[in-house]
This record gives C-alpha cells, sequence and structure tokens, in this order.
C-alpha cells in the first residue's frame, strides 16, 4: 500500500502536502509544544472499528490525557455524552473549520485562536476540503490528521495504515500523551 | 487564492446559468415556430395569475405569450456574457467581487429555469399547477420489457415530444415503451403519462447495460460522456438531439429518414445527430421497431458464473474502493464473491451512485460496476414506484392558504428536497428526510433526481410517499413541481406569498421581495447529492433570494459554504420597520449555503434555518419544538445555542419550559423584542427622529 499517497485517488492535491508522520512521537511532540491544541471528532468515529476499540475511544483518551478540548462535529456528541465524556463543544464541521481560518477568533475558552487542529473521523473526502480551506485561509495553525488514511491537505498526517499499524500508532499516542 | 476560488464558483454558476438560458432559448424557439408566438402563457387557468414571478420580480415585465419570453431571455443572455467578461484574467482585484456577481448569475439561472418551465407548461399540455397530478410509474420493474424500447436521457423533453407524437400519430403509441432518466423522464411523464421514469441520472448505467433500451436518445446535461460507447456495447443504436451535445456524430438532419433508419438498424454508424424534433420522433420510432428483434435485449450484465470466476482474478490492490468516491468497500466484496457469495455486492447496490470509476480503475479490467448490479438483480427488478407527475407551478389560491400560517410561522417550514442524486449514503437518507418532515407538518417540494428518489420505497400497503401525502401546497404535502427547471416554481412560490399573501408590490421589485423572504419565509433547500454546476446556480438563485440551501457531504466540493457566524452578536441585527430602531434577532437564518455531514445533522439544521425574525410567538414555539425534538433525538441532547432563538416567554414550547428555563439562566438570557424585520431602511415606516 503506497504511504504519501491520497487515499482517494480523485483527490489530487497542490504541490505542498502534509508532512508523513512517521512515528507517532512526532504527533506528541506537536502536542506538547502546542500552546492550543484542539481535537475535533467528526462523525465516524463512533462508527469506526480499530481492534477491539472504536475510533472515538482513542479520541477520549486523546483528549483526556493531552487536555486537549475536544469539539465533536456532525450529530456525534450525544454518543461522547453517553460514553461519560463531555466534548468541550460540538458545532458543525464547517463551521469549526470556518473559525478556525479566523485568526480574530477567539476560541471556543475565549482564550485565543488555536495554533495546532488535529482531525479524526470526518469522511475522507469532506476532511479533504476543510484541510485545503485551512491550509490555504488559516494564519499560523498546523493542522494533523489522525485519521488511518493520508490526507496531503493536512500539515502533518499518517501514511495510508493498516488497521494494525493505525492501532499501533494511535495507542502509543495515548500513552505517551498522559506522561510527562 | 480567495478571488481565484470565488472566480471558478462564479464560472459554475454561469455555466449553470447559460446552460439553463440556452435550454429555454432553444425550447422558446422550438414552441413559437410550431405554436407562434403569440400564443398565450397559460400556466394554471384561473388558478395562476401571477404566471411567471421570477421572470416579473427581475425583469420587471408581465410576459403575456411566449414571445414575450424572448425578452426576458435576451437579459439573460446579455448579463450572462457580462458576467462572463469579468471572469477574465487581470481582474482578480478582490474575491467579494466575484462573490457578488455569484448571486447575479444565480439570480439569471432562475430567469432561464422559469421560461423554460413555463413556455413548456403552456404548450405542451402538462399539469398546469396540478396537485392531482397524475401518477406515473417510476422504475426498472414497471418496464415492459417485451415491447420495443426507447430511452430518453438528458433535460430538454422537445426531442422526446417528437418521439411520443410520432408513436400516437401512426398507431404505435401502446407497443413501444418510452422512459427517460433524468429530468427528460420527469418532462416527457408530464407530456404522456404512460412513460416511464427509469430512475435518477446514477441509473443511467445500469439501466443501459441491462440491454433493455432499444435505441438511446440523447439530449442536453447530465448525460454521461460514455453513453455511445456504452450503447454500443449492447448493440443499441444512438440518436443525438442537441447541438451542445453531439458525440461527434455526424449530422443527418438533412438526410432521408429511410437512409437514416436504414444505416442505424443495419449498425451502420453507431448513432447519428439530428437537430429536428420531428425527424428525431420518426427516426427512433421506426429504428426501434425494427432494432428490437434482432438485438433480442442483448445486455453486458455478467451472469453468476463469470462474476465467481472473474472474482478470483482480482489482485487485490484494492484501486477499486480507492477510485470510489463513495469510498465503497468494492474489494472485500469481490472476495466474497469469488467465494460464491453475492451479498456484499448486493449490498453495495444500494449505496452505488453509479459512476462506474471503479471498473476503469481496476487492474484487470473486471466489470465492477456490473458486478454489483447484477448481484442487486433482485432490487432492481422490483423497483416499481409510482410518483406524482411534476405539477409545474403553485396555485395562487395554494398561496392565500398558506402564506399566513408560513410567515407567522404556524407552518414550521418549506422544506424543497431538490437536485442531483449524488447522495453519500443512498437514496433513504432522502425518503426519510421527506418523509420525517411531511410527517411534522412542513410543506415538502421536491424536484430533479431528488423527486424520483423520494419515490422509491414502499409502505407495508405498497404505497409511495407520493400515494401517502398529498400533491398540494399544504402543510404535510410532498409536492413534485418537476424537472430541473421546475425550481423556479419553488422560488416562485416564496416570491409569490409576498406579492400575493403580503401584497408587496412584485415587478422590478426584487430587493423588498428577497428581504420580505429572507426575514419571514421559513424556507430551506436541500440538495442532498448535488454534483452540478446547474446545482450551484440554482442554490445561487436561493441564496440571493435570502433562502438558505444546505447540501450533502459531497457539495463541500463546490469550495463555496456561506456560513454565518453566531458567535458574532453584531451579525444579526434587523431594522424594525415600525421604528428604525435596530433590534437583535439571533442568527436565523444562521447560513445561507452549508455543508452536512451526516443525515442526522441535515435534518436538525433543516429545521433550525426554518426560523426567521418575523416569526410570531405561537410559530417560533412550534418550530423551536421541531428543532429541539429532532436534536434531542438525532444528536442525544439539548442545542447548545437555544437561547439565541428565543426571544420571549412566549416563543418557549409549553412542554420544554423548565429545560429551556434552566438553560435560558445559565446563559444570563434576556428578553427582546420583536421587530418588523427588514434590513432595508427605505422600508422604515416612521423613523424614530422622526417621532
Amino acid at each position: 500500500m503506497a504511504s504519501g499517497e491520497p487515499w482517494q485517488k480523485a483527490e489530487v492535491p497542490g504541490p505542498t502536502r502534509a508532512l508523513v508522520i512517521t512515528k507517532p512521537e512526532v504527533v506528541v511532540a506537536m502536542v506538547k509544544r502546542a500552546k492550543r491544541p484542539l481535537l475535533v471528532v467528526g462523525h465516524e468515529a463512533p462508527e469506526i472499528n480499530i481492534k477491539e476499540k472504536k475510533l472515538m475511544d482513542y479520541a477520549i483518551s486523546i483528549a483526556q490525557n493531552g487536555r486537549i478540548p475536544m469539539v465533536t462535529t456532525a450529530h456525534v456528541v450525544g454518543e461522547f455524552v453517553r460514553k461519560g465524556f463531555q466534548p468541550t463543544a460540538f458545532m458543525p464541521a464547517v463551521d469549526i473549520a470556518n473559525r478556525l481560518a479566523d485568526s480574530d477568533w477567539k476560541g471556543l475558552d475565549g482564550n485565543g485562536q488555536y495554533d495546532l487542529a488535529m482531525f479524526m473521523g470526518i469522511t475522507y473526502y469532506m476532511e479533504w476540503v476543510l484541510f485545503s480551506g485551512l491550509k490555504h485561509f488559516s494564519q499560523n495553525l498546523k493542522t494533523i490528521s489522525l485519521d488511518r488514511y493520508y490526507h496531503p491537505q493536512a500539515s502533518w498526517s499518517f501514511p495510508n495504515l493498516s488497521v494494525d499499524d493505525w492501532a499501533q500508532n494511535l495507542e502509543a499516542i495515548v500513552t505517551k500523551l498522559g506522561g510527562e | 487564492m480567495a478571488a481565484q476560488q470565488s472566480r471558478i464558483v462564479l464560472l459554475a454558476c454561469l455555466i449553470g446559468a447559460s446552460t439553463h438560458t440556452a435550454h429555454a432559448r432553444h425550447m422558446v424557439e422550438h414552441l413559437i415556430e410550431k405554436y407562434g408566438s403569440n400564443f398565450p402563457l397559460d400556466v394554471g387557468g384561473l388558478n395562476i395569475e401571477v404566471e411567471a414571478p421570477i421572470t416579473r420580480l427581475v425583469c420587471g415585465v408581465k410576459p403575456r405569450t411566449l414571445s414575450d419570453l424572448e425578452e426576458a431571455l435576451d437579459y439573460c443572455e446579455n448579463q450572462v456574457t457580462n458576467l462572463l467578461s469579468s471572469t477574465h484574467t487581470g481582474q482578480e482585484g478582490s474575491n467579494v467581487d466575484f462573490e457578488s456577481k455569484v448571486f447575479h448569475a444565480g439570480m439569471i439561472d432562475h430567469i432561464g429555469l422559469e421560461v423554460a418551465d413555463i413556455a413548456q407548461v403552456a404548450t405542451l399540455g402538462f399539469p398546469k399547477a396540478d396537485p392531482e397530478a397524475p401518477l406515473v410509474d417510476l422504475g426498472y420493474g414497471t418496464v415492459d420489457s417485451q415491447k420495443p424500447l426507447i430511452l430518453c436521457i438528458g433535460h430538454n423533453v422537445v426531442p422526446a415530444t417528437g418521439i411520443v407524437d410520432y408513436l400516437k400519430s401512426n398507431g404505435l403509441h401502446g407497443d413501444v415503451e418510452i422512459c427517460g432518466l433524468c429530468c427528460t423522464a420527469h418532462d416527457v411523464t408530464r407530456y404522456n403519462p404512460t412513460a416511464k421514469i427509469i430512475g435518477p441520472i446514477s441509473w443511467q448505467l445500469r439501466f443501459i447495460r441491462s440491454g433493455l433500451p432499444d435505441v438511446i436518445v440523447l439530449d442536453e446535461q447530465c448525460v454521461r460522456t460514455d453513453s455511445l460507447f456504452e450503447a454500443q456495447r449492447i448493440k443499441a443504436p444512438v440518436v443525438v438531439t442537441s447541438e451542445k451535445n453531439c458525440m461527434g456524430l455526424p449530422d443527418r438532419t438533412h438526410d432521408p429518414v429511410d437512409a437514416v433508419v436504414n444505416d442505424l438498424v443495419e449498425g451502420r454508424v453507431p448513432g447519428v445527430l439530428i437537430l429536428d424534433p420531428i425527424k428525431v420522433g420518426e427516426v427512433v420510432a421506426r429504428t426501434a421497431v425494427k432494432v428490437a428483434p434482432n438485438r433480442k435485449k442483448f445486455k453486458v450484465i455478467p451472469n453468476v458464473e463469470d462474476i465467481v470466476s472473474g472474482a478470483k482474478t482480482c489482485k487485490k490492490c484494492n484501486d477499486c474502493r480507492r477510485a470510489c468516491p463513495q469510498d465503497l468497500h468494492i474489494m472485500e466484496a469481490v472476495a466474497d464473491a469469488s467465494t460464491g457469495n453475492l451479498d456484499s455486492l448486493a449490498d453495495l447496490y444500494d449505496i452505488c451512485i453509479g459512476c462506474g470509476r471503479c471498473e476503469n480503475a481496476c487492474q484487470v479490467d473486471l466489470p465492477l460496476h456490473s458486478y454489483i448490479v447484477k448481484a442487486g438483480e433482485k432490487k432492481l427488478k422490483e423497483e416499481k414506484f409510482k410518483i406524482r407527475s411534476g405539477r409545474g407551478a403553485i396555485q395562487d389560491v395554494e398561496i392565500r392558504n398558506v402564506g399566513s400560517p408560513i410567515v407567522l410561522g404556524e407552518i414550521p417550514g418549506v422544506v424543497a428536497v431538490v437536485g442531483c442524486s449524488n447522495y453519500p449514503h443512498g437514496g433513504k437518507e432522502v425518503i426519510d428526510i421527506c418523509k420525517e418532515f411531511a410527517n411534522r407538518r412542513y410543506i415538502v417540494v421536491t424536484s430533479g433526481c431528488a423527486a424520483m428518489t423520494a419515490a422509491m420505497s414502499k409502505d407495508e400497503e405498497g404505497k409511495t410517499l407520493y400515494e401517502i401525502y398529498p400533491g398540494s401546497f399544504e402543510a404535510g404535502g410532498i409536492v413534485n413541481v418537476g424537472s430541473c427547471v421546475a425550481n423556479s416554481h419553488i422560488a416562485g412560490a416564496a416570491i409569490k406569498i409576498a406579492n400575493i399573501f403580503a401584497k408587496r408590490n412584485l415587478r422590478g421589485n426584487y430587493e423588498e421581495i428577497a428581504d420580505y423572504i429572507h426575514n419571514r419565509v421559513g424556507a430551506v433547500g436541500l440538495a442532498w447529492g448535488a454534483y452540478s454546476q446547474k446545482a450551484a446556480a440554482i442554490a445561487a438563485g436561493f441564496w440571493r433570494l435570502g433562502v438558505p440551501v444546505i447540501v450533502g457531504p459531497h457539495g463541500a466540493k463546490y469550495r463555496r459554504m456561506l456560513l454565518g457566524r453566531k458567535d458574532h452578536e453584531e451579525d444579526w441585527y434587523v431594522l424594525d420597520a415600525r421604528t428604525g430602531d435596530r433590534v437583535y434577532v439571533g442568527p436565523a437564518p444562521e447560513h445561507l449555503f452549508y455543508a452536512a455531514e451526516s443525515k442526522e445533522e441535515a435534518m436538525v439544521m433543516i429545521a433550525k434555518l426554518c426560523m426567521r425574525p418575523n416569526d410570531t410567538t405561537k410559530g417560533r414555539a412550534i418550530k423551536l419544538t421541531h428543532w429541539i425534538d429532532l436534536h434531542k433525538r438525532l444528536y442525544g441532547t439539548m442545542p447548545d445555542d437555544i437561547h439565541l432563538y428565543v426571544r420571549n416567554e412566549l416563543d418557549i414550547p409549553i412542554t420544554m419550559k423548565d429545560e429551556i428555563h434552566k438553560i435560558l439562566e445559565e446563559k444570563g438570557w434576556k428578553e427582546n423584542r420583536i421587530p418588523d424585520p427588514t434590513l432595508l431602511s427605505r422600508m422604515i415606516r416612521k423613523r424614530k427622529e422622526e417621532a
């Protein structure tokens, strides 16, 4: 399986493509370096099984261990609440992308714009467009795709991964975010 | 980058606007030639006095005859040319320049739509604003495979009318099946209710490959580029009928009919171009009758044994999935098929949009789309539905009946389910949405491919939505207005509410009418599978009228959203026409163009976007009830922004008082007044300083 190629072949990126996350420590380092990280989780998160877990389980663990505010998109906030986790906010995917592109936005807590946004669980072709918009129109924002497939419009992305490799990467990120 | 993005959006909308305008021009010229320039524009008898609300509104003219429509088209052509000239290199100083022109292109598009539809409704015997328009057959299973079959694909019904006329006048009507795909299908059933609709645009490939069509007639817009190739595979001759879509075929318009028919029947040519619709009728009908016995419905759908053996050659490269716009798990389904189990392929049938990209990507050239169709063959053959033929305009009396409850908010909204069939998860979502909102007593209006999709389910009694719900423009109705060009009647209905119910002047009064609609008419468009430039143009026309449009996740690829910011309080003030005061009314409607990620999100947003500043307290309470109820059911929580939509105590739905009060308290909510809302200072009746 090719690594640094868009998963959906019709999506042809421009010359600036996401750097490939070759090891999970990259993500952990970026989160720890960020002053204002954010996690955006889409409607596929409760539907995607990763071995014994669901993608939403990893999303919750990443948010908790990294103390990262989470925005859920589409209709999935209730799924998280039922799991005992209250996301910081919920709003449409296009709305959070629109706000992240606005350098004057004060953030969910009123303390200012974010400098790192990680995305997971949004339909590939839609997330692609969101990343593209942020690449061109946001300022001082790095984006990371934590989905299984390569997203060249992000700043950083996993390559196209097997489920096993994806699980290992997410597990490692969760664990290392919990450490010092 | 911003300007370039906007320019691309403008170009897309201009493609749409020019397409509808050219379609209308062709239609009007043909109809004038056939019926005379003084043919009256009767689109609904005594039930319709405002026959052309968009044309009157934009052009300021009241068209009475076919030739009067030419003036409107002159204006459209002039504007499209000027707008297109603005997209030339070296004029990209600001994206706002392009954005404003996008709205203008949309408005022009709506004139083209209206002209095309009222011309054909007035002349061709279509249903005229008829809530009881005939129920017609839809689906593969409705076709009589024993008869010669003519398949018309596209959007311009003129050639198809030539075929129907020939069949009728030569005693062949009843002996030959005439079917359609895409909007020509709608319009041919409006012309002849015994014609059949096969399905939306995404059924093109599967139906051609089924081998049932004996002659394929192509007109314009949304026709697959490989139609000619696919037709050749099933040995069906092709007749192309539009100068916009000649398929590289020779122009045989002026050749003798006998010679053309013989060439097609003998297979000397794969197809011909004929631009005369009367000649199209004769050539196609005679060819179909002669070709059918020879073809014997030759098909290219493989049998099960072929699928199993083909599946065993799969290299498991997964390129099929990666080429699929829906990211369908085709490779896994093929793996199952290699063991003789076709269930997984059959499951894909419901969500496949029929593009065939999987086949192009396959490294061993497996006909994967045909595999899916074969596996889903049982479902395909069981597609036997009824759809109410496109009724055309909304009657003036219907507008009088619902104008007040819509404007006051007591009918919670008008939901227009329209557009193409590039659905993210199949047509069931469209059906679910139509049903949900009809049950909630919204007015559901349908058109185009979405109208067909809405017909493609049955209840326990075997009835489709169009048989269950009334076809009148009333609360709880499901109203098929017709083809793409009939979208004009949806815009027209909104305009007529302002004109007929509220008595606002119509002619040349666009700004005031759009202000009225935006602030008072709780209408929302949903184009769940929109993909085309025409859909973009139609949407843009609705934006300019102040009607929000929601698209599915594929709609994000238009790379244009018009998103409000509810966190920017200053954006949501209107003027109170009674006093001139600026009054905060909340983000209603919050967005004008918006891509939803999931069906559930779209449903909640539909209910939310129906709120308008003018809602009465009773109306707002009804709208809040639906929005909050849907939110609780589909999101599993209360909305987090209720406080922005409650203006005073009386807005709060009685059954939710405790829950909402708690939220309002937490948010520090304060009561606000309900203005007579407008965004136009000239609409203020008495300025404060003058009081």
